[in-house]
């Protein structure tokens, strides 16, 4: 069997799926960038 | 075990954890599995950033600065060691209870282990008792790191058939990934719980303990497994047979009767053992290699930019490996970090910042992508069925490492240091060390061949006719000695 229709997932909800980790991991990511500046300051 | 999975797969109170019940219906896209593993492994990468409690706890109770009552680092040193220890063997463990009961039952489980162990833990600071910390944050916490850490791994794997490298690249991304969030989530609660007679610890971890139950909780509703006879649109499994990728399954306990599975521990504990050295010794390695050029505030930043790589690596290296094959993305690992290790020493004395900062970040993506891509590894050498569970037996080769590379760090360098040699060269003999163990690492894996086939599971159904068979056989050997005896 295949998965008869591969987006049968509405799109909302994979955004928001991805938006709950994406958002506090790219925070994460942009602070820690932040920091790491300081090696070439 | 199984009695025990099959009993509560008969509905109850907790029916809603079974494997059956998280069957995907047709249509639910596969996209929706990763962040579900991401909601786990976020949090369970919290342990990374564990050392930024380390100096409030040693004020607990002078507040200012430690009193002789409080406690000091090498007593909380230990909280860390404690997880990462148990971690691994609880992996190890629970690896055949957690691929039989479904990655629902292991994320709600793994959820309230390491949410109990912030709680635990938050009143063991508020009775300043450093034991209920080792029992809260270390065993039961680590539980929730080990179960955590491989609850969504063979699921990604199933999901993902033609890209498995990439899948479990993404949710181990999100462990190296876990304490850009928690590091300065946990210094902002701390600020803002602080008072002039009081700290926040214990408050910062309770707070910390329900965020993450919250977002375990999501990802354990969120997952599914594929029906069993699932495959992508328009995947068509490879005609020709791969020789290092099997088709056939390894029950979880025969893997570890077979060459492989060691070869690939030592693969393992070779590469994190290098990486894991470096991590905790980085900030003052490069200070100490490069006296004046680098201080403390761009080191720092260094330490940030080795995290970022680490994180980076995970998803880079094992999505790469589902294009050059798992075999060559060791090679290249073992390789590339043996030239790497063998050049550090050449840019001390060079004094080329650059080089060693280059070297490095290659280094730790490597020690990233050496996690992330070991899943796949072992789906290739021992099939999907009990990838998890084998998961969770080579993780041990992690808890090893976590001694081994710090250990052959600190210990080298203060032996060097007391015999004379100058701070700047203090690291050199432990970099060929390194280098050396790469070429261990090398013959291991290259040592790797396919599974014996004596060591396949047989199908199911085949196995279902063979004892229909033996039943029938010994039916008539009974009836034949019943008539003789007529």
């Amino acid at each position: 069997m295949t998965s008869a229709n591969q987006n049968g997932t509405p799109a909302w909800q994979l955004v928001l799926a991805w938006g709950f980790v994406g958002v506090p991991l790219a925070w994460g990511v942009a602070q820690t960038i932040a920091n790491a500046m300081k090696l070439f300051q | 075990m199984t009695t025990m999975v099959q009993a509560q797969s008969s509905g109850g109170l907790f029916g809603f954890l079974d494997r059956s019940r998280t069957i995907a219906k047709p249509g639910f896209s596969r996209w929706m599995v990763p962040p579900a593993a991401l909601c786990v492994h976020l949090c369970i990468g919290q342990a990374y950033a564990f050392s930024v409690f380390n100096l409030p706890m040693t004020k607990l109770i002078g507040i200012t600065q430690s009193a002789p009552n409080d406690w000091n680092i090498p007593e909380l040193g230990w909280i860390f060691s404690v997880g990462i220890f148990v971690l691994g063997f609880s992996a190890a463990i629970f690896g055949r209870w957690v691929e039989e009961g479904g990655p629902r039952r292991a994320m709600f489980t793994a959820a309230l282990c390491w949410a109990g162990g912030f709680l635990i833990s938050a009143i063991g600071v508020y009775v300043h008792n450093l034991w209920v910390i080792y029992f809260g944050y270390g065993l039961v916490g680590g539980c929730g790191l080990g179960i955590g850490y491989i609850s969504p791994v063979s699921t990604l794997i199933k999901w993902f058939p033609d890209r498995p490298g990439m899948a479990t690249g993404m949710a181990i991304m999100g462990f190296g990934g876990g304490a850009f969030i928690a590091s300065p989530l946990s210094v902002w609660l701390m600020s803002r719980f602080s008072t002039a007679t009081h700290v926040g610890v214990a408050e910062t971890f309770i707070v910390m303990g329900v965020i993450y139950l919250v977002f375990m909780m999501v990802g354990a509703f969120l997952v599914r497994v594929p029906a069993p006879d699932w495959k992508p649109e328009g995947y068509t499994p490879p005609v020709v047979e791969q020789k290092l990728i099997t088709r056939s399954d390894v029950y979880v306990y025969d893997a570890l009767r077979t060459p492989q599975f060691w070869c690939i521990w030592i693969i393992l504990c070779v590469n994190v053992t290098a990486g894991i050295g470096v991590i905790g010794q980085a900030s003052a390695m490069s200070q100490e290699m490069f006296p004046g050029k680098v201080t403390a505030i761009a080191a720092a930043g260094f330490v940030g930019l080795m995290s970022l790589f680490n994180m980076a690596g995970r998803f880079f290296w094992a999505s790469t490996s589902d294009y050059i094959g798992r075999k060559n993305t060791y090679f290249v690992f073992m390789v590339l970090g043996f030239f790497l290790y063998c050049a550090v020493p050449t840019t001390g004395s060079l004094g080329s910042v650059a080089a060693f900062v280059l070297c490095f970040l290659v280094i730790i993506s490597m020690y990233g992508g050496g996690f992330a891509t070991v899943p796949a590894y072992l789906r290739d050498m021992f099939g999907t069925r009990y990838v998890g569970a084998i998961h969770g037996l080579l993780i041990t080769a992690w808890s090893m490492a976590g001694i081994f590379g710090p250990v052959l760090v600190n210990y080298i360098r203060e032996y060097n240091i007391t015999h004379g040699v100058p701070k700047a060269q203090a690291y050199n003999v432990t970099m060929y060390i390194m280098a050396g163990l790469f070429v261990i690492g090398f013959v291991a894996n290259l040592l790797i061949r396919a599974v014996d086939k004596r060591f396949h599971m047989v199908p199911d159904r085949e196995k279902a006719l063979v004892t229909a068979a033996a039943a029938g056989r010994e039916r008539t050997d009974r009836q034949a000695a019943r008539r003789e005896v007529r």
